[in-house]
């Protein structure tokens, strides 16, 4: 399978379209939108204007020092947008090959379903909600729509990125089918759902493009508390003028604290590294989101996503194997093994369920109990059906049937007989272990049962645990009886479990759970998961489900893998704890730039500062200098960090958050100041100061 | 040393003690529920609801809260201010004081009613003894009342699911001064009476010396005027409600004020047992006591840090006086040693550092020593408590409050950190209480350096300081940090009833006051409406050391991002200057 997850982070081609876009978002009306940016960009400006102004006799102070400080600025803005257009990069090259998939196709409008040779030409862009069309191999499917008739296999690689087809027929759960896919066998008839513009491709582009990207709650709350943060050093900077002139006036000399530098000041302290790229962290998240095949209709989702502290998950496909296996066969009413063995594996010969091909290979592994020549046997197979509930064959005169113990019950009672005390206890036993007893019965008398197990995923009991340790409950939907829910509910190690689940339960247990301040993640496919997926906080929907489902999911798995909401919460939580983490690294730098600017401003004015001056830089022009390089360059040297996000494990929350201060906020104190000297040493060496 | 720590060992535990059991009374007196004093004043309660038509059990919404608060300390504000103005036609004024100048009774109204207490007057020959019981001392009650009050329209808002009231503002504010205020400090002030703070309505009396003071000038002084007036009952709760504007001048270093060592202790204890108790209510009463004396460990250990820094810099004086021959600086069993200059004999480097911090830490104000006096970082210390913004217990009420806009914020970045949208105390912190807590953290921050920034460039100002240099610096500042901390300490040393100095300061006490209490009462009317999120193993705690440490951190931090460039052109330009 393809996963756009193996494309390296960072390539040429996006560097140089990146670096483009950095330019075109030097735009004031582009720069406004991020505010701890902007006012980097307004401290360019000015600096600009006052070098500008220096070659025309102004002097704030040396003419070299404004202009190498105001280049560092306009660098420091360039960094930031470039940081922005990486991350945005990703998102454009999927969204232009997406967009060569919604190319406008003739489609083939028919008036009815019995009516395929009144065939209309049209495109595709004007087709309408409730349109048919007739599409045949090798064609285009027109618009998003349901399949009214026909079965017929598809391509959708260019959506999901799996080469294999996959099958889409009228009825039943795969009947929906997305515009831009391709039908390769077959002809199907198509009533269309969506209109142009409203497709599932048109939400794709806009979603991977970022087109529609808002700012999300979060996102916004971080951001409040940047600016709050900048308000401050904007009043630091503001008053520490009035202190230097104050000061200055005391000593009767001349104030030494110049406009070039108090900007110098400010930028460093504004929380630049964390507001130049919290856009990026976010827009990265998104793309995450997206290697992972899944589709995220709003950025909220994914912060939910972060939050969700209770999983419901369903048995088949995430707990267990999909399918049960025959593990034994036990024999009632002093039948022989063999003998149920061999009645058994003939009733199942016609059995194509993973369950009954299951029973042919026990009963060949343990009695060497071969396929037969079916032609002499005269063989007659009984199909399951929803009314008998009971499958089986009929062979020159006796008849073989397996079931459930109520549907043997009423076929045993039917005919006079009745199920012994014993088999209801076997069966009641297997049921208790997690299992699923199916009786088999030959005409009309209770051979034994054979034990249908339940296979469990090899290491969903770790990740559950795992998930634990996170806070994470986990609960597992099954439509399994109580007992046989509890016993697999035991063994797989998680947390709860609902058996006997219909539709309305799980929308019951959602709600349950939300009124107890639980946020409550699920995955679903079928039109009756809707109501669910609809209240649930985080809902994935299969993208092999149906419209209903996906309409009402906030995400989109595309490659229909019920674990993918492990995966799911994973980078939810990594997306948050990338700006928690570098908004503490931005923060705690501040100290370190204190330290060079502070002694570098005022030790003319008291020279017992230069105490202060612990890096031991230079002078006070490089200090300065080193500082707003610095500032600059910490943005490029993260770019990585939060376009991959950091690195998350699942430990608790204590464990979490001490790592990650020892990692980031006590790292972010002492880098700085490694860096500051390195970049005075180097500034020195080649005489720039 | 040893007789030190003993010494600041026992006076933290008998305050933890008292407040302990205070914090739960206090607490059921809040939830209305029943306390050994219910008998005694429901009915004095009850009788006023009644004149008053107060419904008792009206649950107001914040907006409304926040009005009635705003309304009441607005009637406040102009009734003091009139009295003030008024006080030469106003009886029981036997000096015969006259009546302030607009500007000066605008300060002093504005500095009660918010609770600050900045003095810019001198108490013994600028206050009546109407203005002093009537003016004063009521102000002394209610503002420490309100800032309770909006704690628990807080509380309530943590506690409430769903829900839209905060309370009824007057039913709070009768029950603090009722059950909680008013027998407190009668409590005191008979412990203070005993000691021998003057409480009378006597004119001044002049006494003759014992032993007659040559000045300067030759002229030989026999007499001294000694003032009188109801002084212990206003000191107990000038001390008890985080408000600190003292009687007389000098304030607690004056021996009618507190006389004794006994009541030294008292009044120091009084400075910090209700802000102390209210953590542990806090605790109580939203079913949490580790959230509660989280917070309190958080606070002590700053408070700890800070009493062992003056203490530390007071102690080893300076290098100055260890220079000359004639001072021995070292502590011995006949005297303190250390930096003496400004502190009483009586109470020496131990108990005045002990206040210095007490009282900043607190928003007290109230001193027993000069803090001009103290060495450039034992002076540095008060000043920095007052700049972050009054949170180690700080004032009555809004100490805690305050906190808790800082808990809020550490929340945000620790949570993010571990991956969830932050939660405090099972409430998402969301977009609106992120702004809210800002303003709550940063006002103080933003006042004290827009205040002083601008001071610092008025020329009239600098003719206020006493010193020149890095101090004078540091004296205008300090005057800004107090009024924006809510404070009311003064660091002396500034001629501070000046147009200018009046009308800034009161300007900025009444931002720092009233801005963060309306921005929490309109955290908590949203927390209120908010659901309670389920604790797991991937909820952040609030409660363990690491939050703790984090919290500390967070406020440390703030603080030394807003104030290092002053400071270092203040105190820290003066260190090193005195260290040569």
């Amino acid at each position: 399978m393809r996963r756009r997850g193996k494309d390296r982070l960072i390539t040429k081609k996006l560097v140089i379209r990146a670096v483009k876009d950095s330019f075109i978002k030097l735009a004031p009306k582009t720069e406004i939108k991020n505010p701890v940016m902007f006012l980097v960009y307004l401290c360019a400006c000015i600096t600009t204007l006052l070098f500008i102004a220096g070659l025309f006799g102004f002097q704030d102070t040396s003419t070299g020092f404004v202009f190498a400080v105001a280049v560092i600025l306009w660098f420091t803005v360039l960094f930031a947008n470039f940081a922005e257009a990486i991350a945005e990069g990703h998102g454009k090259a999927q969204a232009d090959s997406l967009r060569a998939s919604r190319r406008d196709v003739t489609a083939y409008r028919i008036p009815s379903a019995d009516e395929k040779d009144k065939k209309e030409k049209v495109l595709s862009s004007m087709l309408k909600t409730g349109d048919l069309v007739f599409v045949e191999a090798g064609q285009h499917i027109p618009a998003d729509g349901i399949v009214v008739e026909g079965a017929a296999s598809v391509d959708e690689s260019t959506i999901t990125g799996e080469s294999a087809p996959v099958i889409r027929e009228a009825q039943g759960e795969r009947n929906s089918v997305t515009g831009g896919t391709t039908v390769i066998s077959d002809y199907l008839v198509i009533q269309v759902t969506k209109e142009a513009g409203e497709r599932f491709l048109d939400k794709m582009i806009a979603m991977v493009e970022g087109a529609a990207r808002k700012k999300t709650p979060n996102e916004i709350a971080l951001e409040i508390f940047l600016v709050a943060l900048t308000i401050i050093f904007i009043f630091v900077t503001l008053s520490l003028y009035a202190f230097s002139s104050f000061s200055a006036r005391q000593a009767d000399i001349v104030n030494p604290t110049t406009i070039t530098s108090l900007i110098a000041l400010l930028v460093c302290l504004a929380p630049t590294t964390i507001g130049a790229l919290l856009s990026a962290i976010g827009i990265a998240g998104m793309s995450r989101l997206n290697r992972a095949n899944v589709l995220a209709m709003s950025g909220r989702a994914i912060e939910a996503a972060g939050d969700v502290d209770v999983l419901l998950l369903d048995k088949t496909g995430t707990i267990t194997l999909g399918n049960r296996q025959a593990s034994r066969f036990i024999p009632v009413d002093g039948h022989t093994e063999q003998e149920l063995a061999d009645a058994a594996q003939l009733s199942s010969l016609a059995d194509e369920t993973p369950e009954g091909r299951s029973i042919v290979i026990l009963a060949k592994e343990t009695f060497g109990i071969r396929e037969r020549n079916l032609q002499d046997m005269q063989i007659e197979f009984i199909p399951f059906t929803a009314k008998t509930r009971m499958s089986g064959v009929d062979l020159r005169g006796s008849e073989i049937r397996k079931g459930s113990v109520d549907a043997i019950k009423e076929y045993v009672e039917a005919a006079g007989g009745r199920v012994s005390s014993q088999c209801e206890a076997v069966a009641s036993q297997v049921s208790q272990k997690g299992g699923t007893p199916l009786i088999v019965a030959k005409n009309h008398e209770v051979l034994g049962v054979i034990y249908l197990k339940d296979i469990i995923k090899a290491g969903v009991r770790e990740k559950f645990s795992d998930l634990r340790k996170m806070g994470i409950k986990t609960i597992m939907i099954t439509g399994d009886n109580p007992v046989t829910a509890a016993a697999i509910a035991a063994e797989a190690g998680v947390d709860d479990f609902l058996a006997e689940a219909a539709p309305e339960q799980k929308l019951e247990k959602i709600r349950m759970l939300q009124e107890a301040g639980h946020l409550v993640a699920m995955t679903g496919d079928g039109t009756n998961d809707a109501p669910a997926l609809a209240q649930a906080d985080v809902a994935v929907a299969m993208n092999s489900g149906t419209q209903a489902a996906k309409e009402a999911g906030n995400m989109v798995d595309l490659d229909s893998s019920p674990t993918k909401l492990i995966e799911v919460v994973h980078i939810g939580k990594q997306l948050l704890m990338t700006r928690g983490s570098l908004t503490t690294f931005s923060i705690a730098n501040d100290v370190a730039k204190y330290f060079a600017i502070v002694p570098a401003m005022f030790a003319g004015l008291y020279p017992g500062l230069s105490a202060l001056n612990i890096m031991g830089l230079s002078s006070a022009t490089s200090a300065i200098l080193s500082a707003v390089i610095y500032n600059a360059l910490i943005i490029i040297a993260l770019i990585p960090l939060a376009l991959k996000g950091v690195k998350y494990r699942e430990v608790s929350a204590g464990r979490l958050l001490f790592r990650n201060l020892l990692f980031y906020g006590v790292g972010g104190i002492v880098t700085p100041f490694v860096c500051i000297k390195l970049i005075d040493m180097l500034l020195t060496s080649i005489g720039l100061s | 040393m040893e007789n030190t720590i003993v010494q600041y060992g026992l006076c933290i535990a008998i305050l933890v003690a008292l407040a302990v059991p205070l914090g739960g009374y206090i607490g059921k007196v809040m939830n209305g529920e029943k306390v050994f004093l219910t008998r005694l004043l429901s009915p004095v309660e009850r009788l006023i609801y009644r004149t008053l038509k107060i419904n008792k059990e009206e649950q107001m919404g914040w907006k409304k809260y926040a009005v009635s608060i705003g309304a009441f300390s607005l009637f406040s504000f102009v009734f003091l201010f009139l009295i003030l103005l008024l006080q030469g036609v106003l009886p029981l004024n036997p000096q015969g004081v006259k009546g302030m100048s607009p500007d000066l009774a605008f300060n002093t109204a504005v500095s009660y009613v918010t609770n600050t207490n900045w003095q810019a007057y001198k108490g013994e020959v600028s206050m009546s003894y109407f203005s002093q019981m009537a003016g004063l001392t009521v102000q002394n009650f209610v503002s420490a009342a309100v800032g309770i009050s909006v704690l628990f329209a807080l509380i309530r808002g943590f506690v409430k699911v769903k829900s839209e009231g905060l309370g009824n503002f007057w039913a709070d504010l009768t029950r603090i001064l009722l059950y909680i205020l008013i027998p407190l400090s009668i409590l005191v002030s008979v412990l203070l009476v005993s000691q021998g703070v003057v409480q009378n309505l006597n004119r001044n009396e002049t006494v003759e010396l014992i032993e007659p003071v040559v000045t300067e000038d030759g002229d030989e002084i026999t007499e001294a005027t000694v003032p009188m007036g109801p002084a212990a009952s206003q000191i107990a709760i000038k001390q008890l409600g985080t408000n600190g504007g003292g009687v007389f001048g000098t304030n607690s270093a004056f021996p009618l004020e507190n006389p004794t060592a006994l009541s030294n202790l008292i009044e120091l204890i009084s400075i910090l047992l209700i802000p102390v108790s209210l953590c542990f209510t806090f605790g109580r009463n939203i079913r949490d006591k580790r959230q509660g004396v989280a917070l309190f460990s958080a606070m002590l250990i700053l408070l700890l840090l800070a009493l062992s820094a003056t203490f530390a810099a007071e102690q080893s004086g300076t290098p100055q006086l260890k220079a000359q021959e004639s001072v021995n600086i070292e502590q011995t069993d006949g005297q303190a040693g250390g930096n003496m200059e400004g502190k009483e004999a009586r109470f020496g480097i131990a108990d005045s550092a002990m206040w210095a911090t007490f009282t900043t830490a607190a928003a007290n104000g109230s001193v027993n020593s000069m803090h001009d006096s103290y060495t450039p970082l034992g002076g540095a210390v008060p000043l920095l408590l007052m700049q972050i913004g009054e949170v180690v217990f700080g004032g009555a009420g809004s100490g805690l409050y305050g906190m808790i806009g800082f808990a809020i914020m550490t929340v945000f970045i620790a949570g993010l950190m571990v991956g969830r949208t932050p939660e405090y105390l099972g409430k998402k912190i969301e977009a609106h209480e992120m702004k809210m807590a800002c303003i709550i953290c940063l006002m103080t921050s933003v006042a004290i350096l827009a205040g002083s920034g601008i001071a610092a460039l008025v020329p009239a100002v600098e003719k206020s300081v006493n010193n020149t240099g890095a101090h004078a610096l540091t004296e205008i500042l300090y005057a800004f940090s107090s009024a924006g901390g809510n404070n009311g300490s003064s660091f002396a040393g500034l001629a501070a009833n000046t147009v200018f100095l009046n009308l800034s300061l009161g300007i900025v006490m009444a931002l720092v006051r009233f801005i963060p209490m309306m921005a929490i009462l309109s955290v908590a009317g949203n927390m209120a409406k908010k659901k309670k999120t389920a604790v797991t193993t991937g909820t952040l705690s609030t409660c363990g050391p690491l939050f703790v440490g984090l919290l500390i951190f967070v406020i440390l931090l703030i603080g030394a991002l807003s104030f290092l460039p002053a400071l270092s052109l203040g105190p820290i330009a003066e260190y090193f200057q005195m260290i040569g």
